[in-house]
Parts: C-alpha cells; sequence; structure tokens
C-alpha cells in the first residue's frame, strides 16, 4: 500500500425505501483535502446516499469505511462522534443564544463552581473563529446576524464539534453573492487544513467554481465522477437528465416551441418588486390567455414573488397594475377584490380540512353570494356544478375536505376560484407531489382556463410542471429573473442553463 | 344534518364514527346529565323548579360574558380581560349615575341614557384598544388581554377609589335586577343575547369567516379574507357582551366595587371550553356554550344542596375542568382522525 486510504468511502450501498429502490450499487471516495461536489435533480439519491453517511438511515445494504475501517453507525450520535457533521439548508442555530454559545453547544467550559463559564466561553469560540478567519463578534446573538454569517458559525461549530467530513447541503441558495465569496473563502481554508468536504448544490456554477471533483447522480445511481478542471456546465447537464442516453423521460428531452403571445393584452404589470432577502427589482407582465411559467431553483425566490402578489408577503419596494390600474395589494384580502387568486404550494395552508366541501369551494366568493345572511343551498349548488365540471372524487359536496384524495384536495382548491374568474391566476407548485393522472387533470383546468381568457401565473421549482404548462417562462436566480424565454424552443437543459 | 352515500353504504362503522366525531357535542350533554341526575338523586331541594329559576339567574352573567367569548375561542384567540372590561364597565355607568350622599366618590351625575352609553362606549374603547394591540401591533392576544386585564382593573380602582357605589340608572336596575311577570329581566337578556350569538355564527358570513378563521387561519388568509378585520371585530364583540354582562351585574349584585368580578373570567372560560369549543379555533359554538353554562351551573348550585366541606368544592370544580378540557383534547384529535381516515361526517 504506497497511499493512505481515503478518509470516505463507500461501496455497493444499496438503499430502497418500501420497495423503491433510491440508491442502486453506489461507490462513492472521499479524498483528504478535497472539496467534493455532488449534483443530481431532486430524487437522484444524493440525500439519501448524505443520510446514510451522516448516521440517519441506518438499514442499507453495503459498506462504510472511514480511513479504510469498515463502520456502521447506528444513528446520527455515532456519525458525528466518528467526525461527520453536516450543515443543512436549513440552519441548526440557536438564535437566541451567543456566537461563542452556539459553536460551543453542548461543550460549554464550566468553571470551578461547575458553573457555565462564560469568559472562557467567549475567550475559546473567539479564537476558533479567528483561526478560521471569521471576523465576528463571539458575544453577539446568532439571530442578529445575517444569514451568509450565521452559516458560517455553524460551520464553525460543526469543526469545533470535531468533524472531518462535512456535508453541506445547498449552502449557497439562499446567499447574497459576497457572502457566497465569503463562504467559499472559507470552505478552501478548512480543505487546506485537510478537512474534506461534501457541497450539494444546484447551482452548478457554484459547485464547478469551489470544486476539486464532481460526482453526477441520477436515478439512484452514481453516473459519474470527474475532476473539476475536465468538465464544464453541459457536460453536467447532459449527465443529470441523462440527454443522449437510454432512458428518455418524455417532458426531460422534449424542445418545446414556447408559444407566447406577445399580442395579447396585459393584465397585470409588476416593476421593480422587492422583498428584502427574497427577491429583488422583479419586473413581469401578465397577459390574457397566456400562461407566465416562473422557474428558479429552491431560495430563487419565486415562491415568495407569488405570494407578494397575492398581498401575503409585504413589498419593501415596487409597483402593481392590474388592468391598467394601479393596485396596492395591502393585504390578501385587497388582492383578491383586485382579481388575483393564488393556490399556495402547501395544502395544509390552502384547505380547511374539517369543513365540508361546499364550504371550501365557496369561502373566496360568500361576499359575492351573500351580503349578510348565509345561503346555503347557494353554496351547495355552485359547489356542486365545479365537482361535476372537475370530477371531483367523491362527489359529495357534504364530505369534510380532509376524507378527500390529495389529488382531489389539489381541485378543490383550484374550484374555489372558477365561480367568479379571477383576472389573473397564481399557481404555486400547481402539481407536487401528484399522479400522473392528477397532474393531468390540473394541466387541463389550467389549459381551459388559459382559453378563457384569464393570465394564469405558475411559480414552480420543478422544471417539468413549468416546461408543461407555460408559454412563456421566467427563469429566477438568486431572486432576480436571470432569463426570460418567448416564442422560442426551450428544453430543460436550457432551463437548469439558466438557472 | 347530512347523511352521505358512503355512510350509508358502511352503515355500523360509519355511525360509529360519527359518533366519534360528535364526542366534542355528546360529552358535555352527557357530563351534565350525570350531573343533573346525581344531585337530583342526592338532594330533594335540587330539582325544583324554584331551584332551576335560581340556575338561570346564577349563569346569566356569566352567560352574556360567554357569548363574546365563544367568538374569541373560536377564532383561536383569547381574552383574558373579560371580567375586568365587566367590572370597569359596571363601575363607569355607576360612576355617573347619581349616588347617596352617604358614598363617597366624586361621581358625576348624568342622566341614565348618557351614563349608559358614556359605559357602553368604554367597553367598545377597551375592546378597540385590544384588537389594536393584536392585529395592528401583533401582540399576541394571551398578553394583550392580560395587559387589558389590569388596565381595566386600573380604571376600577381609580373611579371607586376603594369605595362602593349602589345605584345605576333605572334601566339597568329593571333588565339587572327586576323582573317580568315570575322571570327575571337579566334572564331574557342573557337567553337573547346568548341566541343573537348564534344566529350570527351560524347564519351570517361574518360567522362563517369567523369558524374559517380560526379553523385554518393561513387557509383563511389565502382565501383572500380579510383575518385581521375578523380577530378585530371578535375582541371587540367580546368587551362589549362583557361590558353589557357588568352593568347588569352591577345591578343584579345592588353594588359596583372592585374586584367584584374575580370569579366571571374563570367560569366564563370554563363554560366555553365545558361546552366543547375547541381551544384550537373553528369547532364548536354557541349550542355548546350553553351546555357548558348549564354543566357550571348545576355543578355550582348542586354542590350548595349536598352537605359538603365548602372548601372542597373548589378542588371538585377543578377537577370538572380539567375533565372537560382532556374530553376537548381527545375530541379534537378524533374529529382529525375521523377526518382525515375517510370517516363519512356530518
Amino acid at each position: 500500500m504506497n497511499e493512505a486510504p481515503p478518509p470516505l468511502d463507500l461501496l455497493g450501498i444499496r438503499k430502497s425505501f418500501g420497495g423503491v429502490a433510491a440508491l442502486t450499487d453506489v461507490d462513492f471516495a472521499l479524498r483528504a483535502g478535497e472539496i467534493h461536489g455532488l449534483v443530481g435533480e431532486n430524487g437522484a439519491g444524493k440525500s439519501t446516499l448524505m443520510k446514510i453517511i451522516a448516521g440517519v438511515h441506518t438499514d442499507y445494504q453495503g459498506t462504510m469505511r472511514l480511513a479504510g475501517r469498515a463502520v456502521r453507525f447506528r444513528s446520527a450520535r455515532d456519525a458525528k462522534a466518528a467526525g461527520i457533521g453536516m450543515v443543512h439548508q436549513e440552519l441548526s442555530i440557536v438564535r437566541d443564544l451567543t456566537v461563542a454559545e452556539n459553536v460551543l453547544l453542548g461543550v460549554q467550559p464550566l468553571n470551578r463552581f461547575g458553573l457555565v463559564d462564560y469568559r472562557a466561553m467567549r475567550r475559546i469560540a473567539g479564537e476558533h473563529l479567528h483561526r478560521l478567519g471569521i471576523d465576528v463578534d463571539p458575544g453577539l446573538p446568532a439571530g442578529a446576524l445575517p444569514l451568509g454569517l450565521q452559516q458560517l458559525v455553524e460551520i464553525a461549530r460543526v469543526l469545533f464539534s470535531g468533524a472531518r467530513i462535512i456535508i453541506l447541503d445547498e449552502p449557497t441558495s439562499a446567499l447574497s453573492p459576497p457572502e457566497v465569496e465569503r463562504l467559499f473563502d472559507l470552505l478552501k481554508r478548512v480543505r487546506d487544513r485537510d478537512h474534506s468536504l461534501v457541497f450539494i448544490s444546484h447551482f452548478l456554477d457554484d459547485i464547478l467554481r469551489v470544486s476539486d471533483a464532481v460526482t453526477i447522480f441520477r436515478n439512484g445511481r452514481r453516473i459519474e465522477t470527474a475532476p473539476v478542471a475536465a468538465i464544464d456546465k453541459h457536460w453536467i447537464i447532459e449527465r443529470m437528465i441523462g440527454a443522449g442516453h437510454e432512458q428518455l423521460e418524455e417532458s426531460y428531452t422534449g424542445e418545446i416551441f414556447l408559444d407566447s403571445r406577445p399580442d395579447a393584452e396585459v393584465v397585470m404589470t409588476a416593476e421593480g418588486l422587492t422583498a428584502p432577502g427574497a427577491f429583488e427589482d422583479v419586473s413581469l407582465d401578465v397577459r390574457a390567455g397566456e400562461v407566465l411559467g416562473i422557474y428558479g431553483f429552491m431560495g430563487s425566490g419565486q415562491l415568495e414573488l407569488a405570494r407578494a402578489l397575492f398581498g401575503k408577503l409585504r413589498l419593501a419596494r415596487g409597483r402593481v397594475r392590474l388592468g391598467g390600474r394601479e393596485t396596492k395589494l395591502s393585504g390578501t384580502s385587497a388582492a383578491r377584490r383586485a382579481g388575483l387568486a393564488f393556490v399556495p404550494e402547501s395544502r395544509r395552508a390552502m384547505l380547511f380540512s374539517m369543513e365540508p366541501v361546499f364550504k371550501n369551494i365557496s369561502i373566496s366568493i360568500l361576499d359575492r353570494i351573500s351580503r349578510l345572511w348565509l345561503r346555503p343551498d347557494a353554496e351547495r349548488a355552485i359547489a356542486g356544478t365545479h365537482v361535476k365540471a372537475l370530477q371531483i372524487r367523491p362527489p359529495l359536496v357534504d364530505r369534510p375536505l380532509g376524507t378527500l384524495s390529495g389529488g382531489n384536495q389539489q381541485k378543490v382548491a383550484l374550484a374555489k376560484w372558477l365561480t367568479h374568474l379571477p383576472k389573473v391566476l397564481l399557481l404555486s407548485e400547481p402539481t407536487r407531489g401528484m399522479d400522473v393522472g392528477a397532474k393531468d387533470d390540473v394541466l387541463k383546468i389550467v389549459r381551459s382556463l388559459r382559453e378563457r381568457g384569464i393570465g394564469v401565473v405558475v411559480v414552480s421549482t420543478e422544471p417539468e410542471t413549468v416546461l408543461s404548462l407555460a408559454d412563456r417562462i421566467l427563469v429566477m436566480k438568486r431572486g432576480r429573473i436571470a432569463r426570460e424565454f418567448a416564442r422560442e424552443v426551450v428544453s430543460k437543459d436550457r432551463l437548469l442553463a439558466a438557472a | 344534518m347530512t347523511s352521505s352515500a358512503a355512510g350509508a353504504a358502511t352503515r355500523v362503522p360509519a355511525a360509529a364514527l360519527w359518533l366519534r366525531s360528535q364526542l366534542r357535542n355528546i360529552a358535555p350533554f352527557a357530563t351534565l346529565i350525570v350531573l343533573v341526575a346525581l344531585f337530583s338523586a342526592l338532594s330533594p331541594s335540587f330539582p325544583t323548579l324554584d331551584n332551576l329559576g335560581n340556575i338561570l339567574q346564577q349563569i346569566s352573567v356569566t352567560g352574556i360574558i360567554a357569548v363574546g367569548l365563544t367568538f374569541v375561542i373560536l377564532c383561536a384567540e383569547i381574552d383574558l380581560s373579560v371580567a375586568s372590561v365587566a367590572n370597569a364597565t359596571g363601575i363607569v355607568v355607576a360612576f355617573f349615575t347619581m349616588q347617596d350622599a352617604s358614598v363617597n366618590i366624586a361621581n358625576l351625575p348624568l342622566p341614565g341614557a348618557a351614563a349608559i352609553a358614556i359605559a357602553l362606549a368604554a367597553s367598545l374603547a377597551l375592546g378597540c384598544a385590544t384588537a389594536f394591540g393584536i392585529t395592528v401591533i401583533g401582540i399576541p392576544s394571551f398578553i394583550m388581554t392580560l395587559a387589558m386585564l389590569q388596565i381595566g382593573a386600573g380604571i376600577c380602582a381609580m373611579l371607586v377609589r376603594g369605595q362602593i357605589a349602589y345605584n345605576v340608572p333605572d334601566l339597568i336596575h329593571t333588565l339587572g335586577a327586576g323582573t317580568i311577570g315570575p322571570v327575571p329581566w337579566i334572564v331574557i337578556i342573557a337567553a337573547l343575547v346568548l341566541l343573537a350569538g348564534h344566529v350570527v355564527l351560524t347564519y351570517t358570513r361574518f360567522g362563517r369567516y369567523v369558524y374559517m378563521t380560526g379553523g385554518n387561519r393561513e387557509a383563511a388568509e389565502y382565501s383572500g379574507i380579510n383575518t385581521r378585520a375578523i380577530v378585530a371585530s371578535v375582541m371587540v364583540i367580546s368587551a362589549l357582551c362583557a361590558g353589557l354582562a357588568g352593568m347588569l351585574g352591577v345591578a343584579r349584585f345592588g353594588s359596583a366595587q372592585q374586584d367584584e368580578f374575580g370569579d366571571f373570567l374563570l367560569d366564563s372560560i370554563s363554560a366555553v371550553v365545558v361546552g366543547g369549543t375547541s381551544l384550537f379555533g373553528g369547532q364548536g359554538g354557541i349550542g355548546n356554550t350553553i351546555v357548558g353554562l348549564f354543566v357550571l351551573g348545576v355543578l355550582n348550585n348542586g354542590l350548595d344542596h349536598i352537605r359538603i366541606d365548602s372548601f372542597l368544592k373548589i378542588l371538585i370544580r377543578g377537577l370538572i375542568l380539567l375533565a372537560a378540557l382532556i374530553v376537548n383534547v381527545y375530541a379534537q384529535r378524533m374529529r382529525t382522525q375521523a377526518a382525515t381516515t375517510g370517516a363519512a361526517g356530518g
């Protein structure tokens, strides 16, 4: 043996969830002093693999070795003790504690009375942060720091707890460009201390800038590992979506011509919309009878944009005009009265599961069918027509909504906006987690609304959703509109390349 | 109300599930029947028409307060200031009424109608302050109404300065302490307020919004409902109900003084919750509150009719309240299950 064994390597890893294979024969090795980029679509298996490494999933087949020694973690605590640290997209910083307390979480130094020695804590944390080149006052409450610094503090904590292998899940998605720079500086310093880092991200540019090697996952398999010097973004995208290979899904390869309608009447204009921390300087037009798709990775700001357009998220700047008139989106009820409608991405956020179907449908039109007194018969009748038209199963308007299947609940959520048609319908992740049949139904509903001259806005983090619905596509990147596709051929790899 | 086709197809389990989903409504009613049977068996003086009249009078003031609280709790909020607002309103109405020379309060006698108007305006103002704090500033209702409890107590203290006032306007005196034939006016007023509350909650658009806001605030907002306006309204309704109860209460007790309504906060919250209205919002109603009022009224009254250590009574009331809360939480869980596992509910 002329070379030291790698700090971490995995051989023939298999893992399935209830009979569905999530990982198939995956080999993966991490070298000392390396930043290893991990890419793949949602569900490609990269987070499953990381959860195995971090001791979250324990029932897998295959071998994991740390520095050549076979290990089998029984819990996340085992993995942590073995020097594996994880930094999630959702930070686990305790906002109310100081930076020092966060860095030394769980290992506070005690004084001779057995009480926490805060002075020593600040000193130790300060020295640790200084060594890592993180310039932050350890006495500040962590919650007061900007997100980028909180993340650096979290990485410092993971390092302080003795991690030699650090897994970072989408660390750049919520960061501004200077914050990304600062993060990358830190990652390189950590690498140069002979630690190993795994960098999971959808942002291929970021992966290519900071990684030494890249591994691509698709459908639970490791497709290829290559040194970064030898590859580029398109090389990665090709392998991520499998273009030119045998297993092609229709919507993946298909080049779609966007049949945009630049001559159609503009029903809504937004100018310079800004919500700090979510999106910045977004301007867009929505046209009658056109479906505008807004695509971006998780954290790019498009979901927040949809909420802001419905008055749920306050805008710091920007103007919205509906049908030519300036509209103040002071709240959701103002937005509804102005002719906007919204179906949020989370079902829990849009449905009253204990209430019968008809109340769920009539809720958004009550002020039109009754001034003071309710008219339940009218409500049932209206709900009945929608239930029939949208083929909601079972077709019973008095059933509590919670007893319906997910797809049917989604139809009810749509139905409540169909009695008095809005000018603009905002749909957030309209087909997420749906089976093919339900997706198809939603597709049909959206198409028929478009035929009736409604401006539809579909925001999503799934390229397929946008591609299958939109006539025109905006791609958002870190809170800004990065590219518009209109009257041109578009495909999934082009969308991904723009994001 | 509804018998769905699916329910008919699988009658037995559906009926069982329906029963489970109605636990919230059945349990308080069963409690009431058990209590009435128990006290009737233990004391011959309990099951009489006279005593029913007593119970009705005893629960009237609580009942009026509980109507406003039902709105608040259906919205998944809480109002801890009701007793304090009631006390303050009662004192305000007495403060603006001519008192006997023996009463050492620097009061400002006004015509009865003016005194009543000022008192109602005072409770309205307190309600608006609460609404503002919760919906505009964003203070949780628990904390905000705790502050308003103190403020109400402060108003009482400032106005009476440790003294006791006795006189209220004639109209208030009649409604609070008078009778029409054999029936006390206050019982009629309480019944009317309960009825009005029920009608508003069940048959008006505003009532539906109250239920929907309490059932799922986020979904209500995403449906374009101005949930802040709804929450603000229920807090104002609660203060107005408390104010009315306070004026009538002062007349009924025959005096207006500080800390007079101490028990009414707990009693009115207990009535709403014991009746089966969900503390999580969106489930329940005035019907539940009426049953809850009777459970509490029968319990308080019945314990007086049997020979029992009067100190033990306090403990027993606490235990009954605890039992009701446990049922409340279980009912919530069962209904959620029934709604998500495919029960044919009603």
